[in-house]
């Protein structure tokens, strides 16, 4: 497998086999950051049919500390995630983390240092107040900052004048999410009745974007048990989701002339994973993804920054239904991160939900016979990105 | 500056006994798998790493297994007056529990000294609850009611936690940073243009994000320029310093080749359009000190709009 410095890298193989994820909700009052963990973490233990003495390493993920306030979490969240005693890592990459965190824990795999690495990102956001943490105010800075929201608006209102798309297109992607949320059982938002006339309806926000065209505040959290060829070739699990590529791209919050709409960062990751994956034709060999869309213009966006569609063409595969359940490529089967943001597990639940598709486990938003998927999030301002295509057969 | 945030703990069944225990004056540990008893419980075992379900009460009185003398207490410290954080052993525990020793001297701490719990005049269901220690014998040093007879503020299981974060920064601007604020001061606005690219940042930040050289060439830019995109803020959060709805929007100055973020004012929002031309509009000189809030708000010049072609590349 060609690496991202043109050197061949032998890799092991590696696999999901087993997948968890809390019932995301606005608040679990009723559980720790511990507790929300642990309640991931014990269903993707049963899927994998392992127990912790199976576990080799702990690779955790969260966004940044600020949002619920605890200095380094995974400290003293080590026997919560039966920790003790290995090798206990935590990731962060903002919004993108719980992405990066996966592929992390996929690389310990691949790189044939562990043979069952147990992953998990969280987000308890009942406990603080994202919109606040993300607004601090910078001294001798003009205090105009409001959030993610205040942030990406303004890159969202170039995307529509640099396309050309038309105002209902944001809406269209916002109530697609809503109805597949409802085939979610996991989703936190389940609102029926979610049209695009009820979207445009709803109160402009951070204008261009309406209130139901941006994601919920959530507790949840998400975990994966990813396995070696070698593990899972000599276990009797039937349906594991072949790791066949995974990126990740950086790139600076602003620098002159940044494409912010169209990141260089993500579509570079983008080719490499394609290239990596074998895939020639994104939109015809990828049979689903699950991406990272916050807010909802973000699908168009990413659509072209993935290569699903040429420049300032994505909100034509919107708009023709080609994104939903049904459609060429569905996409945010489980509802996305529109009807769930525990915003550190965003990313991971978008890995997972893409491996739940190969491993045709996805239940009433299962894709039929998906067998390539592709898990992609972001974080920061569009700055980092990380992505995987997963499988239900082994990469060629 | 400071950042202060009360943050709300969902505590899960472990801890909600532990608070609750401590509200109701009693403390509580968790019985581990080895048999050891651990104060505060951990909310998991450690080593079968099942949840810890049996809470035990513990004695209020304790041995010092070993101790650091706090000569000079800073704020939320539990004591404000010189004290030791001491590891206590608590009668029926295997676990140190860490707090705090009022005692008057480091020469009055020793390891084995034996001390008494010393409960705050009202508990909560929070660490705090218990004030602080002072040694078995001695007088209650500091000023609460007796160890069993004060009060309590709420009946009921304890079952969340509101835990105040501050934190204090002092802001250190860089050179580049300091020679624009000051440059604000005066009413200029100051820019560094990259040697190898020749892109000018505003605010200049000493190098080039894109060729990682040092930006020297410094520039002096007008206070005119083009809005390339913007949102309108209609949404009100906490923290908060301007009151929406406003327009947020990129002003590239002229000569600038990286726009930044600033107010917009005298125009309705809904007038508000990207390439629309905007001047700075300064505060008093009399209240101008080094921040770029000199410049109250942007406003739009009345020039024709700027060609979207000269802007595109900013978006």
């Amino acid at each position: 497998m060609a690496g991202i410095d043109g050197l061949n890298h032998r890799k092991t193989l590696a696999a999901v086999i087993g997948v968890g994820q809390t019932h995301h909700r606005a608040k679990r009052e009723d559980v720790s950051i511990a507790g929300l963990c642990r309640e991931a973490i014990d269903r993707a233990l049963e899927d994998a049919g392992l127990t912790f003495d199976d576990i080799d390493a702990v690779v955790i993920g969260k966004a940044p500390d600020l949002f619920e306030g605890v200095m380094m979490p995974e400290l003293y969240l080590a026997e919560a995630l039966g920790a003790v005693g290995k090798p206990l890592l935590r990731v962060h990459t903002a919004g993108s983390v719980g992405g990066t965190t996966a592929i992390v824990a996929a690389s310990l795999v691949q790189a044939g240092v562990h043979d069952r690495v147990l992953t998990v990102a969280f987000e308890k956001q009942s406990e603080s107040n994202a919109m606040w943490a993300l607004s601090v105010p910078v001294p001798f800075i003009m205090p105009v900052h409001a959030g993610a929201g205040g942030y990406f608006a303004p890159h969202v209102r170039s995307y529509i004048r640099r396309s050309g798309a038309p105002g209902h297109i944001g809406a269209m992607v916002a109530a697609k999410d809503r109805q597949n949320a409802l085939k979610n059982p996991y989703a936190h938002l389940h609102n029926e009745g979610t049209t695009v006339e009820t979207v445009l309806a709803s109160q402009m926000l951070w204008d261009p974007i309406r209130y139901d065209e941006t994601c919920p505040s959530s507790d949840g959290a998400c975990a994966m048990v990813i396995a070696s060829e070698a593990v899972v070739d000599a276990s009797d699990v039937k349906n594991p989701a072949w790791i066949h590529g995974t990126q990740m791209r950086s790139e600076p919050t602003t620098a002159a002339e940044r494409d912010q709409v169209n990141p260089h960062a993500g579509r570079a990751a983008a080719a490499a994973l394609w290239k990596q994956a074998g895939i020639t034709n994104p939109l015809e060999e990828i049979d689903c993804a699950e991406v990272y869309v916050p807010f909802s213009w973000f699908e168009p966006m990413w659509m072209e920054n993935l290569g699903f569609a040429a420049e300032g063409e994505g909100w034509k595969l919107t708009e023709s239904g080609a994104t939903a359940i049904g459609g060429q490529l569905p996409v945010n089967m489980s509802g996305g991160v529109l009807s769930s943001n525990p915003i550190g597990a965003s990313g991971m639940l978008r890995f997972a939900e893409a491996a739940l598709q190969v491993m045709g486990e996805a239940g009433e938003h299962q894709v039929d016979g998906a067998s390539r998927a592709l898990g992609h999030a972001y974080g920061g301002g569009s700055q980092f990105f990380a992505m995987w295509v997963v499988g239900a057969q082994k990469p060629a | 500056m400071r950042v202060d945030f009360d943050y709300t703990r969902s505590l899960g069944p472990v801890l909600s006994q532990f608070m609750t225990g401590l509200r109701d004056r009693r403390i509580l540990g968790g019985v581990l798998s080895d048999g050891q008893v651990a104060v505060p419980p951990p909310e998991y075992d450690g080593s079968t790493h099942q949840p810890v379900t049996e809470l035990v009460p513990v004695g209020d009185e304790g041995v010092v297994q070993t101790w650091a003398w706090v000569s000079e207490p800073v704020d939320d410290q539990p004591l404000s007056v010189p004290f030791a954080f001491a590891l206590i052993l608590l009668d029926g525990a295997d676990v140190p529990l860490l707090h705090a020793v009022a005692v008057d001297s480091p020469a009055a701490m020793e390891t084995g000294l034996r001390v008494k719990v010393q409960w705050a005049a009202e508990t909560r269901g929070a660490i705090t609850d218990i004030a602080c220690f002072v040694p078995v014998g001695a007088s209650e040093v500091v000023s609460t009611s007796s160890s069993t007879e004060g009060s309590s503020i709420t009946e009921g299981a304890v079952t969340t936690l509101i835990t105040p974060v501050n934190l204090a920064y002092d802001y250190a601007a860089s050179p580049e940073e300091s020679k624009f604020f000051r440059g604000l001061a005066e009413g200029k606005i100051l820019g560094q243009r990259c040697p190898k690219c020749e892109k000018v940042y505003v605010p200049p930040r000493g190098a080039c994000p894109v060729d990682g050289v040092p930006t020297t060439d410094e520039i002096e830019l007008p206070d005119k320029g083009t809005l390339t995109t913007f949102c309108i803020v209609n949404v009100p959060f906490l923290g908060q310093k301007i009151v929406p709805p406003y327009v947020s929007a990129y002003v590239l100055l002229d000569g600038a080749d990286i726009g930044f973020l600033h107010l917009i004012l005298g125009v309705d929002a809904a007038e508000v359009r990207m390439g629309m031309r905007v001047k700075a509009v300064w505060k008093p000189r009399d209240e101008w000190g080094t921040t770029i809030e000199n410049i109250s708000h942007f406003e739009p010049t009345g020039e024709p709009d700027a060609d979207y072609d000269t802007y595109k590349q900013h978006l």
